[in-house]
């Protein structure tokens, strides 16, 4: 009948059972791992009896040290999916020549490459950095959380439920075969008229929300919140980069917002943004998500110049060389960020003048960056080096990240690109330093601050493990692309005609199984370490003989960070208590404020993740109910006022006598 | 910038680690500032549809012009409303500050009332367009200036909805110093508003038409 | 700017965390003054392309944007309170670099798209602006 053939259409939109993919074989066996994992650890949550405190002290935790555990955990566990994806191409890559076809058709590889980036790029590395700083950055400047807890719990869930959103394009649907920024006419809608295109987007739109808004968190943290005493330049060098990453999310992030709202239009409402046909202009597309796209590669990597910043001035023994430069070379790069996007597609005939404005402003950029290496290299000239974990990471980068630094000002150079864009010259390049740069320091921070927030330290020797198979494991995968790319080979092919390109990519695959090894290395530390937590035990809250605040505390903190604020007289605060034989007060505590736990912000994102679901599918009904009742799960939110209490005194107490009594036990 | 003083310590001076802690410590609040950057961020997704328009803006695709479609009369009534709604919603901030609940709350509903009027002339002017055959899917340039156009009336109805949710709130819990920051919150998301709207009225209607 | 003295009733409402104020309040004069002054930097633009009173359109293009750039400003001032001292100069600071933002991507888009265009479209620009590109 009509009306019932209409409800349904409102209710059901284009999903049907042919979304499920059957006939994939690949997806069926992943869909039963996952089956089989989850069904696992839902089983394991319920023998254990955890659903309690997992809803009450994480899922609705304000707390900032738990919602970076859960950023990091979120990056961790993305990135195995999105290396999975990384296995997938190696193989293809070096299967498929001549006669053979490989096992990935184009229709499949093209969305394995597109959800690779995407995943590694939106659900990888930024919810790694926004997890670090999120711990890291109250403690160091010494304050107990950030300015707005529940917008941080909802920053989160909100890119949670984005890369869900992701996830769930690989069972329901497909995901988009346009590469990871979905250029149009591509990504319009006559090009892609399945749903890929719409998960793409609103995975990104919802996450996207988290991120801005997580920005300004941090930004009015960072502002409002430090300890008395400590002027900007007394902060310490983590802190500045993460505040220069985050006005650089605050200012980026709404760009994205923006120019994603205008494809899905296109597509949802046939406006003529970027058609090809009634005035639209694809390039717009490219212009603006670029001017995007640059600040967002130094988001990544400034809090891992910032990392390593920390670790070489703690693992060298020394002050780091050259704090006002080096702080000046942050900025510096965050206003730089803007001035050079349009090296990402000098290919694209805006001619000489634009060209080389942009050719030099991007060679330009690269010198504040050579000026940090200096002043690492210089912390460590006349150094007591400790070779470390996260010191071992930290020498792995300067070296991995100024190659590929070097061949980013090579790409910098207008002809030469001409000849290089979209080859694997490129991809090379950006691994180069996106692996080198920011997942190095990603990795030097987990080993770094893991301590700090488990209270013991990461296995050693598995930690050594996973470091030389990925460091051995990046530069086998990697060089020969180099070599591929100045032989001319182009990027995302699933096929190859000329043999004697295939060695180059079977040294690539390699170089892939290493990297993999050392993925699992890392897994094997975790859980080593874990059984071993009692001999990896850290009992004075500073294992690394640190400098900064965060290193005062125990380990883990308790929930308050710190029962009396710092007062701050110098950089390397921490340090400057040491050499002062401080001591820890050990009475006159008093009621501490804290925020309360909540649901709200994983209701909210939850909803908007359902209301995302129906809008890829068309399920109009589903999706206005969603919007109506996110803003009034947000009204509703506000109406509550009680959203502090106080932890009593005694409480306090006795965490600090506690810790008093571990201090002098361990000494 | 902001060296922060140090308050009075208060604290035998014979404990030399003192000069490393204190006793109580408030900080300060970071709303204000915290909506300010909001506004920052809502200022250039604005920036990116002003540049989609800078762009696409004459791009007419056969179809109508600015010049023969804006009603400017009806823009400048558009645009009287709208400042008039932010000098009503200062009234409304002057009389908090005062503590005067029914003479903030009167001043906010007509505030809200002069919003609404913008929107529903607003959504006239689009039903016509659309009517005639001039929506967004008829050119670029409509498409942008529906857009922005209608991205900004979106966020003035957010606005209003806000409006009434805190009068409600108002009214339930009074003039507290919570209250008084969401009042100011919104008020410096009303004004900007208007910012944004002086670049609607100049750089969309008024050069629009020009030839 | 905005230097009135702050009614000491007025100030009930505060938080008493911090011992002073560091939000601007306006009063009924700058409100009033703030009105004024943009109604009358309404009236011109309005007029200046209803009365057709410019011939050529950049002229017309470069007056209007100028005069809305000064209402932008005294909406700033007179409503949004703008001034160096809120925040410890960080409400300025962040305004300062949004601002800056904005127009490298507006001047940046133009620049950009116009060449593009021009290169990789030719006979489909419009030549009424932009005659003199750099």
């Amino acid at each position: 009948m009509q009306n019932q053939t209409d409800l349904s259409s409102l209710l059901f939109g284009r999903l049907s059972w042919e979304a499920i993919p059957y006939h994939e074989p690949i997806l069926i066996a992943t869909f039963l791992m996952v089956a089989l994992g989850g069904g696992a650890v839902l089983a394991l949550l319920t023998r254990f009896r955890l659903w309690g405190p997992l809803w009450r002290d994480w899922v609705t935790s304000i707390d900032h040290k738990r919602i970076g555990i859960m950023y990091v955990v979120l990056g961790l566990v993305m990135l195995l999916r999105g290396f999975a994806d990384a296995l997938m191409m190696r193989a293809q890559q070096a299967a498929a020549f001549g006669d053979s076809a490989g096992f990935l058709p184009p229709h499949h590889y093209d969305q394995v490459f597109t959800a690779h980036g995407v995943i590694m790029i939106f659900f990888v590395a930024m919810p790694l950095v926004t997890g670090l700083m999120n711990y890291v950055v109250p403690l160091q400047i010494g304050a107990r959380d950030v300015a707005f807890p529940f917008l941080n719990n909802f920053s989160f869930w909100m890119t949670a439920f984005g890369g869900a959103l992701i996830m769930v394009s690989l069972f329901v649907g497909e995901f988009a075969r346009t590469g990871w920024l979905a250029y149009p006419p591509l990504s319009g809608i006559m090009a892609s008229p399945d749903v890929g295109v719409d998960y793409y987007i609103w995975s990104l739109q919802i996450a996207g929300v988290g991120t801005t808004l997580s920005g300004i968190n941090l930004i009015a943290t960072i502002i409002k919140m430090r300890a008395p005493g400590m002027a900007m330049m007394k902060m310490p060098v983590f802190t500045w980069t993460a505040l220069c990453t985050n006005v650089l999310i605050v200012a980026a992030f709404p760009i994205l917002t923006a120019v994603l709202a205008m494809l899905s239009l296109d597509r949802m409402v046939g406006t003529h943004f970027f058609t090809s046909d009634l005035g639209g202009n694809a390039m717009m597309y490219v212009n603006l998500i670029w001017i995007w796209g640059h600040p967002e590669v130094y988001i990544l990597v400034l809090p891992a110049f910032g990392i390593f910043s920390e670790v070489v001035s703690t693992f060298c023994g020394k002050r780091l060389f050259g704090y006002t430069s080096m702080v000046y070379a942050t900025v510096v790069i965050t206003i730089l960020s803007y001035l050079v996007w349009l090296h990402h597609f000098f290919t694209m005939g805006s001619g000489a003048s634009v060209n080389s404005f942009f050719g030099i402003t991007t060679m330009i950029i690269s010198i504040p960056t050579g000026a940090k290496i200096f002043n690492w290299l210089f912390t460590m000239y006349r150094g007591r080096i400790r070779f470390e974990l996260p010191m071992m990471w930290t020498i792995a980068f300067m070296i991995t990240f100024v190659i590929g630094g070097m061949t980013g000002v090579m790409l910098a150079v207008p002809p030469a690109d001409f000849v290089l864009h979209n080859s694997l010259f490129l991809i090379a390049h950006f691994h180069n330093v996106i692996i080198g740069g920011v997942l190095f320091g990603m990795f030097a921070g987990i080993n770094y601050w893991f301590p700090k927030a488990f209270g013991y330290k990461l296995d050693e020797f598995w930690g050594k493990m996973s470091f030389w198979f990925w460091t051995i494991g990046f530069y086998m995968a990697f060089m020969p692309l180099y070599v591929l790319g100045l032989m001319g080979v182009t990027r995302r092919l699933s096929h190859f005609d000329d043999p004697s390109l295939r060695i180059w990519f079977i040294i690539a695959a390699f170089g892939a199984v290493l990297i993999a090894l050392g993925i699992g290395s890392m897994l094997v530390q975790f859980a080593v370490s874990y059984l071993r937590r009692a001999e990896l035990r850290d009992f004075s809250g500073d294992p690394w003989n640190g400098r900064t605040l965060e290193w005062s505390t125990s380990s883990p903190p308790p929930a308050y960070n710190f029962a009396f604020t710092p007062r701050v007289h110098d950089n390397d605060t921490w340090a400057d208590m040491k050499a002062s034989q401080y001591q820890r007060p050990r009475e006159g505590f008093a009621p501490i404020h804290m925020p309360k736990n909540t649901g709200a912000g994983f209701v909210i994102a939850a909803l908007s993740a359902v209301a995302g679901f129906a809008l890829i599918w068309q399920m109009w009904l589903v999706a206005g109910v969603g919007l109506a009742a996110m803003i009034a799960a947000a009204i509703v939110h506000t109406f509550n006022y009680q959203r502090d209490y106080y932890i009593p005194a005694e409480e306090v107490i006795r965490t600090e006598d506690e810790r008093t009594r571990l201090l002098e036990s361990y000494v | 910038m902001s060296e922060i003083t140090l308050p009075a310590a208060g604290l035998a001076p014979a404990d030399p680690s003192a000069r490393f802690y204190v006793h109580e410590h408030h900080p300060e609040h970071g709303t204000m500032l915290g909506f300010w950057l909001y506004l920052m961020s809502d200022c250039l997704i604005f920036a990116s549809l002003f540049a989609a328009y800078a762009v696409l803006g004459r791009n007419y695709a056969g179809g109508p012009s600015g010049a023969e479609l804006f009603d400017l009369p009806l823009v400048a009534v558009n645009t009287s409303l709208l400042l008039l709604s932010s000098i009503t919603y200062g009234f409304a901030m002057l009389e908090m500050q005062k503590g005067k609940m029914r003479a903030t709350l009167v001043w906010l509903a007509v505030t809200g009332l002069l919003g609404a009027g913008f929107i529903g002339l607003e959504l006239q002017e689009f039903v016509h367009l659309i009517h005639d055959g001039a929506g967004p899917q008829r050119s670029a340039f409509l498409t942008s200036f529906f857009a922005l156009v209608g991205t900004h009336g979106l966020h003035v109805s957010f606005g209003i909805v806000w409006l009434l949710t805190l009068m409600a709130q108002v009214r339930k819990h009074g003039l507290t110093p919570e209250n008084a920051r969401r009042l100011m919150c919104l008020s410096m998301f009303w004004h900007f508003l208007d910012v944004v709207w002086i670049g609607v009225f100049t750089f969309v209607y008024l050069m629009g038409v020009l030839p | 700017m905005n230097a009135h003295p702050h009614d000491t009733a007025g100030h009930g409402h505060h938080d008493h965390d911090h011992g002073h104020d560091a939000h601007a309040h306006g009063s009924l004069r700058s409100y009033a003054t703030g009105f004024a002054l943009a109604v009358i930097l309404t009236v011109i633009p309005f007029w200046l392309v209803m009365g057709k009173v410019f011939d050529k359109s950049s002229t017309a293009g470069f007056v209007l944007l100028g005069l809305a750039v000064v209402q932008i400003v005294v909406h700033m001032v007179y409503f949004l309170h703008m001034n160096t001292k809120s925040e410890g100069g960080w409400s300025m600071l962040a305004l300062l670099f949004t601002s800056m933002v904005v127009l490298i991507m507006l001047s940046g888009s133009i620049w950009v798209m116009y060449h593009l265009n021009h290169n990789m479209m030719p006979g489909m620009m419009s030549e009424t602006m932009h005659r003199d590109m750099p």
